[in-house]
Order: structure tokens, then sequence, then C-alpha cells
């Protein structure tokens, strides 16, 4: 029983079936990687698993439990965060505010009028955020205004936000999508570090293959709405039924 | 039956205001993508426009009279307009008369151009900013604008009447075949609502069966994409804006007189006209001019005193309640599409 | 002092003593002097500054904060006035009971408002608040002021006559609004030389209320909850993908400026024991914007340097006419003066409006923090700095990508 269990779920978008009898597992502690041409479903696949969308059928269970039907942030309190394909930070606010506010939505949860406390008071969330800013090698930026930030810094900062929380799953989206090649490469050792050291569940949607391959330990392919092959990364490069997908993308 | 017929009737002439200046400021938000502020006093310009070449008509100069005496037997003085003396005393009484519809003429080079400075030399600067910004900055010049018709005409309305053929009313519930009396109605509100028809008639063709209004189409509903195809939007896009700002005008040149233009007047039917466009659904041309009419017969219906001694004063807030209804059952709005300002 | 850091300590600081000294700062010219017309240190005026101050500080809290601009605010403010009314009429002409009655109504209100208006973002979040404001204008102003049920008391404005109950109204009380006997209108008159400086019991009861609130208002920006209210104006959608939900954030900043404004309203029936209508028109509302904007959106001070200039230039400058200007400018040539005067006259007297609309632009236009960031860019241009980073939010001086 994988920590994320995706059973049958469609979505019809008036003509469009975007999405059908889609079946997926995560395995808990794993990479898995969602691959498809441009209009598979990815993106929507992602949207229904974050509450963004609501499927017409089927069922979405994080660790046993129905995802279907809450709002973002219930979703993001049962464990699950989300790194968007641009990143999403805060960008008004300095990279340390950017960093207390996951820290803060962690231990109050969803709301809290903890409008008569100072923020200078709160040692123990600073300490966290200092310390996650620290492993991230960020901690020289941390009075920067996160909008000042390089677009890989932003993404960095993004995935520490996301880590600060200690979810058990966590989803990316396109990560390196716009990236140069150095970029790129940063961000995938940057992944793996992630996955090793820590206790995690990785559900990664991308398009480029490198990133792909390098991370993966188990890949699902997509292609129109539907899943085509589920297997480690070994095996997918020579699948046939892959090489068309894809072929007849470029085609 | 007659009753209902006449409150209908009734609302068509701050339905066709309504509907002009929503058809305006959904044009300007469409193409622009500019929340305008300003949009009211627009119209209160184009009011006054009808105002200032009436009084330009009336610029007289003195001649005596030697055949007449005053009261106290000296030569009388009589003022005569230099129309008149222009065109000879009748055809420049009959212009004098026309003034409101004349103003037309006159009012669309200069709400073109007052469009076309504003665009240029500030909203255009706006764009990037937050919707926020763009109702501020707007706001202020708003503020400007009234000012500034207020410091040259004063506080007071000033009466603009209609041509003396257009004043008064007719028995419309004879020609519709309800008893005499029943519909008595003003010619200038058939006037205006026919006048408000053509209008919106023209600018819906425009944009239907031209390529400039093709293109304009084509750029509300993608800038970016028409941008890339090389077609310069951003001059479309600013003589929308003049085009905009001419609807609104005339709008107001033909509104004196329903009722004497004041320089607050803009202010007024731009709080109305934000609820108009926001019930029709942001960015929908045709949801506007149909709220706009749809409000203004509501407000008709309210005001009637059978629904003023039910509830007192339920005619000032029907068309408030009706928005909120509205916004939170639908929205966006009667007609609005999916996507518009929604972040 | 007080759970604040240095800096806001100082501000605090330097708030409480420009407001305590307010009757001699704001008299800074002879009573008999050619200058006593700029003088705005009568207590009418120095009230007006303070409770303004509150209100745009209040609005500042849901504005500056969330960006959620609000076009309505000015009905909490009619609300809070109508509430104390009520309370004079009903109770006695004591203050506490009625400001704290229209605190809490304004508050109601502004929960019942808030909670529908927020469901909607962006503009049509302004023009649902514009929309319920000029309903509860045109409420207040006609539907609730019938025969049958008269809440408002219409277009007269709502007052209190003889007849009404006043149940705790004793023999010696002053008849008009007091604070436990200390009616609001004593002032006492100081004369120094040629100069004179009034102190008025009401002016200082609201300076004290404004410095309680202008130091909760520190505390909410420096509180976790202050940095949630800027995570909403920054990026809702991170926000909503990090757990935390938006709408009881907004909702909660729009009731406390909500009872900002009503404590405004509350004060003001208190100086004056009469509330109109008109006090909750839209452009009321537009009032309150121009202050905030003007000040500095998101700023702490801001508001109330926005607050005091207004009113003070509406009274100041709408008193300045054309033989005022003929005496500044008595040193030109005769037809220069004339020049300068007939150019100058639109701006001035009943040009206020025209001033402060371009001003306002102006602000929005090339100084988006207002006139805090003006102000701090004269100081590091002052010390041949170039302009660093502050700490303070610095409103929306990027444009939006």
């Amino acid at each position: 029983m994988g920590i994320l269990e995706v059973k049958d779920v469609g979505k019809r978008f008036g003509g469009l079936q975007a999405l059908s009898n889609v079946n997926l597992s995560v395995k808990e502690n794993t990479v898995h990687a969602i691959i498809g041409p441009n209009g598979a479903g990815k993106s929507t696949l992602l949207n229904c698993l974050v509450g963004k969308l609501i499927p017409d059928t089927g069922s979405v269970m994080f660790d046993g439990q129905s995802v279907l039907g809450r709002a973002p942030y219930e979703i993001n309190q049962m464990g699950i965060s989300r790194v968007f394909q641009t990143p999403e930070i805060f960008g008004e606010l300095t990279v340390m505010e950017n960093m207390l506010i996951p820290i803060f939505a962690m231990r109050d949860g969803a709301f809290r009028m903890h409008a008569y406390e100072t923020v200078e008071n709160e040692r123990e969330v600073i300490e966290q955020a200092e310390q996650m800013l620290e492993e991230m090698g960020m901690a020289d930026k941390r009075h920067m205004h996160s909008a000042s930030l390089s677009r890989g810094d932003k993404r960095r900062l993004e995935i520490a936000m996301c880590l600060s929380q200690k979810p058990r799953l966590l989803l990316l989206d396109e990560p390196t999508a716009g990236m140069a090649r150095a970029d790129t490469n940063n961000t995938i050792d940057l992944l793996k570090q992630i996955s090793d050291e820590r206790d995690i569940t990785i559900a990664i949607i991308e398009h480029d293959m490198h990133v792909v391959f390098s991370l993966a330990d188990r890949i699902t392919v997509l292609a129109q709405g539907t899943p085509l092959v589920e297997d480690e990364p070994q095996n997918i490069r020579g699948n046939p039924k892959v090489r068309e997908a894809y072929l007849g993308e470029t085609a | 039956m007659d009753a209902i017929l006449l409150q209908i009737l009734n609302g068509l002439d701050k339905g066709s205001a309504y509907a002009l200046i929503a058809l305006g400021l959904t044009l300007i938000f469409g193409t622009l993508g500019v929340v305008n502020f300003a949009h009211g006093a627009l119209f209160m310009i184009g009011a006054f426009c009808a105002v200032t070449l009436q009084k330009i008509f009336s610029l007289s100069y003195e001649v005596i009279d030697e055949t007449q005496t005053d009261f106290l037997g000296n030569p009388l003085k009589v003022k005569t307009p230099y129309v008149e003396s222009w065109f000879g005393p009748e055809l420049g009484a009959v212009i004098i008369d026309w003034s409101v519809p004349l103003a037309i003429l006159f009012a669309i080079p200069i709400m073109l151009g007052v469009g076309y400075a504003m665009e240029r030399g500030l909203i255009k600067h706006f764009y990037k900013r937050p919707h926020a910004d763009q109702i501020l900055v707007t706001f202020g010049l708003a503020i400007v604008l009234q000012e500034i018709v207020k410091y040259f005409f004063g506080a007071n309305p000033i009466q603009t009447p209609p041509p003396a053929a257009l004043s008064g009313s007719v028995d419309l519930g004879v020609a519709l075949g309800f008893d005499p009396n029943a519909i008595i109605y003003p010619i200038w509100r058939l006037v205006y609502f026919l006048f408000a028809v053509v209008i919106i008639g023209g600018v819906f063709s425009f944009l239907q069966f031209t390529t400039f209004g093709m293109v304009v189409r084509a750029g509300m509903a993608d800038r970016e994409t028409v941008g890339l195809l090389g077609i310069n939007i951003d001059r479309r896009f600013t003589i929308m804006f003049g085009i905009a700002a001419a609807v609104a005008g005339l709008a107001g040149v033909m509104y004196g007189p329903l009722n004497p233009p004041n320089y607050h007047m803009g202010m007024d039917f731009l709080v109305l006209s934000f609820v108009v466009v926001v019930v029709g659904g942001m960015g929908s041309l045709p949801g506007a001019v149909l709220a706009g009419f749809l409000l203004g017969i509501l407000e008709s219906f309210a005001s009637t005193t059978w629904a003023t001694t039910t509830i007192p004063g339920i005619n000032q807030i029907i068309i408030y309640l009706v928005a909120i209804i509205v916004l939170l059952t639908r929205p966006r709005g009667l007609m609005g599409r999916k996507g518009v300002m929604e972040e | 002092m007080l759970g604040l850091n240095k800096k806001d300590t100082s501000l605090l600081i330097i708030v409480a003593l420009l407001t305590l000294l307010a009757p001699f700062i704001l008299n800074p010219f002879p009573a008999d002097s050619a200058m006593a017309q700029f003088n705005a240190g009568y207590p009418d005026l120095m009230q007006r500054f303070v409770i303004f101050g509150i209100f745009a500080i209040g609005f500042n809290i849901l504005f500056g904060l969330t960006g959620y601009l609000s076009f309505g605010h000015a009905a909490f403010l009619g609300i809070g006035s109508y509430s104390a009314v009520w309370m004079f009429k009903l109770l006695s002409y004591n203050v506490i009971p009625a400001i704290a009655l229209s605190i809490v109504i304004a508050g109601l209100f502004s929960l019942l408002i808030g909670y529908v208006s927020l469901r909607r973002s962006g503009i049509y979040f302004s023009i649902l608040t514009l929309a319920f404001a000029q309903m509860s204008f045109a409420l207040a102003y006609s539907v609730l002021s019938n025969p049958k049920f008269n809440l408002t008391n219409g277009e007269t404005g709502l007052q209190v006559y003889a007849d009404d109950p006043q149940i705790f109204h004793r023999e010696g009380l002053p008849d008009l609004p007091h604070l436990f006997g200390l009616s609001m209108r004593s002032t006492y008159t100081l004369d120094v030389g040629a100069w004179s400086f009034d102190f008025n019991a009401g002016y200082y009861l609201c300076a004290v209320v404004m410095m309680i609130v202008f130091y909760l208002a520190i505390r909410i920006f420096r509180s976790p909850f202050g940095i949630m209210l800027r995570a909403v104006k920054s990026n809702q959608q991170r926000m909503n993908y990090t757990g935390l939900n938006s709408r009881p954030y907004t909702l909660a900043a729009f009731v406390i400026s909500g009872m900002y404004a009503g404590l405004a309203g509350g004060l003001m029936a208190a100086m004056d024991p009469l509330a109109g209508a008109e006090r909750m028109q839209w452009t009321a509302s537009g009032e309150v914007v121009l202050m905030t904007i003007l000040g500095g959106t998101g700023t702490l001070i801001g508001p109330v340097l926005g607050a005091g200039f207004i009113k003070y230039f509406e009274n100041i400058f709408s008193k300045i006419n054309d033989s005022v200007l003929h005496g500044w400018f008595a040193f030109l040539p005769d037809g220069m003066e004339d020049f300068v005067v007939a150019v100058l006259h639109p701006f001035v007297g009943k040009g206020w409006h025209l001033t402060l609309g371009i001003l306002f632009m102006l602000v929005v236009i090339f100084l988006p923090g207002g006139l805090v960031e003006g102000g701090q860019r004269l100081i590091n241009w002052i010390r041949g700095k170039r302009s660093g980073e502050t700490d303070k939010p610095s409103g929306k001086t990027e444009p939006a990508e």
C-alpha cells in the first residue's frame, strides 16, 4: 500500500477527457516521477492531488485518508507540500519571513489569531527557520527581499519552505522548467540530497528526461490522460510504447 | 399592464445612461485591463460640452433698439446672440434651440482628444501596476477633473433644455393601444433611449464588422497572441480608449435635458456604473448593456409609490442589493467570461 | 519597552510626544499675528487630526497589510457615530459606554459585511464594499428614518433631545458628552506672551485613545498574525498551499479595521453629539483611502501623517482667499501680483480639493510609498547614501509581474 493511492481518477473539461482511469501508487520514501508529452494530463492530475481540482470519478487517498473535496490548505496540513513550476514565494517579504510562515502554519494550524505576540520572541520558530536556511546554504541571504533573489535561489527557498513543514509527501511540478543546464543539475543534486537524507516521499512531474532518469525510483508514463506504463527507470527507456508516445509528439 | 409598461419606459433613460457608461468601462477594462474610476468624470465632461456649447451660442452683444423703450422710457437694450446676427435671427434661434443635439458634434472631437490624452498621458503608465493603483490614480484624476469643471462652471446644476420641438411629452398609451393618458412619456427620454440604442449598435457593429474591431476583440480575448502577430495592439487600444471616452461623453451630452448637469454627476453615476459592470460580468460588453437596462428598469419599479410605501427607500438600495446577490451567487456576473479578473 | 523593540519604542514615544504637545506644536504663531490663520491648535481641528488618524491606522491594517482595498469603510465610521449617539440618548452623556458600543456595533457590522465581501478579491471586493457602504448610506439616510422606525433621523441627523430617556443622567453632570463629569468641551487656555494655547479635554481623550490604538497597531504589525496578513497581500496561492486559510486572516483584519473605524466614529460623536448619514457616503470612504496612500500604505506612521496632512490643509488651505494671496505677493509689481494670484486662485480656498486631487495623483504615480517614502528618500539623499532596505514593508513600490 503506497502513501499516495490514486484509483480510477477521471476528469473532463467540456468535451475534453483530460484524465481517464488513472491509477497510481506512490510508495513511501521513494521518488516517483510522472512523465508524459505535453497535454498528457500531468498538471490536471497534480491539481487533483492538491485540491485545486476535484476529479469527476475515482478516489485519491493519502495515508489512508481521502483528499477529495478538501481545500489546498487542508491537504497541506495533512502532510503534502507542493513546489510550483515557477517558484511561488512571498515576494514582498524577506527570506527569513518567508521561512517563518510555513513553520507557523505547521505549529499553529490553518488560522490562529496570534496578533499580540511578537515575532522576535518566537525563538523556537526562528531557530528552525535559520537551521533550514543553513542546510540550504541560504543563511547569508536571510535579510534579503525574496523578490530580489535569483531564480535558482527562489526555487531553493520554495523547497526550503516546503521542507520546513516536514511534509510526508513533496510534490514537484516541473521543478527545472526554464532553467539553464547548470541550474538544472544543481536542482537535481539538491533533490537527490533531500531524498537521501530525509524521511520523505517525492512525487515529481517532469518533462525533462534527464531529470527524471537521474532522480526517479519509479516512473509512470502518462499519455492522453491515462497511464501508459509504470515501471523502474531502466525498463522505461526501452519500452516501445513510451517511445511511440514521445515520438508521436515530435513527429 | 400599462402601469408595468410605464415603469419599464421610466427605467429606460437611466438604464441607457448606465448601459452607455458601463459599455465604455467594459471596453477599457477588456482592452486595456484598467479599472477606470475616472469614467464617470468623462460622462460629466460630456454633459458640460453641451453646457459650454449652449453658452457659446448664447454669447451676445447689446444693441439699442430705438423702437422700444423700457419702463423708464429709455431706449431698450436688446441682447442679440452672435449666432443670430451671423445666421439671421431665424436660423440663429434654431441653432440656439438645438444646442444640445448640436453638442454631439462638438463633443466627439473633444472627448476623443480627452480620452487620447488621458490614455497616453496617464493610463498607459499603469498597465503593469496593480489594479488597486489603477483605481487610485483614476480616482485622483476624477477628483481633479470634477474640481476643474467646478471651478469654471460653479457648483450649481446648469439647465440645458432640449430643443422646443423635443420637449414636452407624448401619449404613448394611445399609440400602443392603451387608454389615453395611461402612458404619458417625455419625448426627450425617448430620444435619449433611441440615441443610446444607436450608439450601442454603432459600437457593436464597429467591433463586429471592421478589421479594426476584429483585432480589438481578438486583443480582448488574448492580448499577447495578437501582439505576437505583429499587430500594433497598443495603438488600437489607445483609439479604443478614445472611443470609450466618446461613448461616455455622448451619454453625458444628451443626459443634460433629463437632469441639469452638475460637477459631481459623474461620481454619482460612476458608482452605479461599476455595479452595473460587475452585475453584467466584468469584460462582457453585452452583459454591461443588458445589466444597465435591467438595473435601470429595476430601479424604476422600486421607485413606484407601491414599492416605497411597502419598503421605504427601497429605490435607493435596490441596485446595491441586487449587485450583492448577483456577485455572491454568480461571481462572474450575468454574462461574465471565465478567467477575467479572477486572481 | 511594552514588548516593543528599540525602533518601535522610539516611534511610539515620538508619536506620544507629538500628540501630547500638539497644542504647542500646532500653534507656532502669535494669536494676533497675520500668520495666526495657519495655527491649527484649536480643539476642533486637533480632535479631527487624531480621530481621522485612528480611522486611517485601522484602514491601513486592512489595506496596507492585506492589500484588500475597501471603498466602504466610512460605513463603519457612521455606524460608530450612530451607536454612540444612541447611547447618549438612552443612558447618559458619559462617553465610555458610547465609545464601547460604537466599537462593538461596528465590529459586528464589519463581521457581517466582511464575511460577505471577502468571498471575492481584487476589484470585486472593492465594488462589494462600495455597494455595501452606499447601501448603508441609503439605509441611514432614508430607509431607517421613517416615523414607524426611526433609527437614524434621516437628513437632520441623529441627536439628543430633551425628552430622551438618558436614564443615568444626573443633576450636576454637563449637558454635553463628558467623561465622568469632565466635559469634552472644557478647554484650558494658556496665554504666554502673544501666544495662546488651548488644552481641550476632548482632544486629550482622543489623543490617549489614539496612542493606545497606535500601540496595538504596532503589535499587530510585528506579530506572526501581521506577517500572515502581509503574506495574503504577497501571494495567496502560496499561502493556501502552505496550509494557511487566508479567509479568516483577511476577515480578522477587516473586522479589526472596522472596529478602528467604529471607534473613530464613536469619538467623533463624543466630541460633537451628532451623527449624520453623510459620514457614510463613499466619498468619505475615499477620504480615508487618500489619507492612507498619501501618508504611506503599509507603514506604521504613514496613515497618521496622511490624516494630519489632509485635515490640516483642508482647514488651512481652504481659508486662503484672494486677499490673503494679495497680501503674500504684495512685494511683486502690480501686474505680476495679479497674475500670480490669478494662477494660484484655483488651487486654494474652495479649490482645495483640486490641489488634493493633483497631490494624490502625484503620490500614486511617483511616490507609491507616500510621505513616509518621500521622507526616507529625503533623509537618504541628505546622508548621501543610496537608499538601503528598510524593515518596513515597502508598500507597492514594485509593479506586479
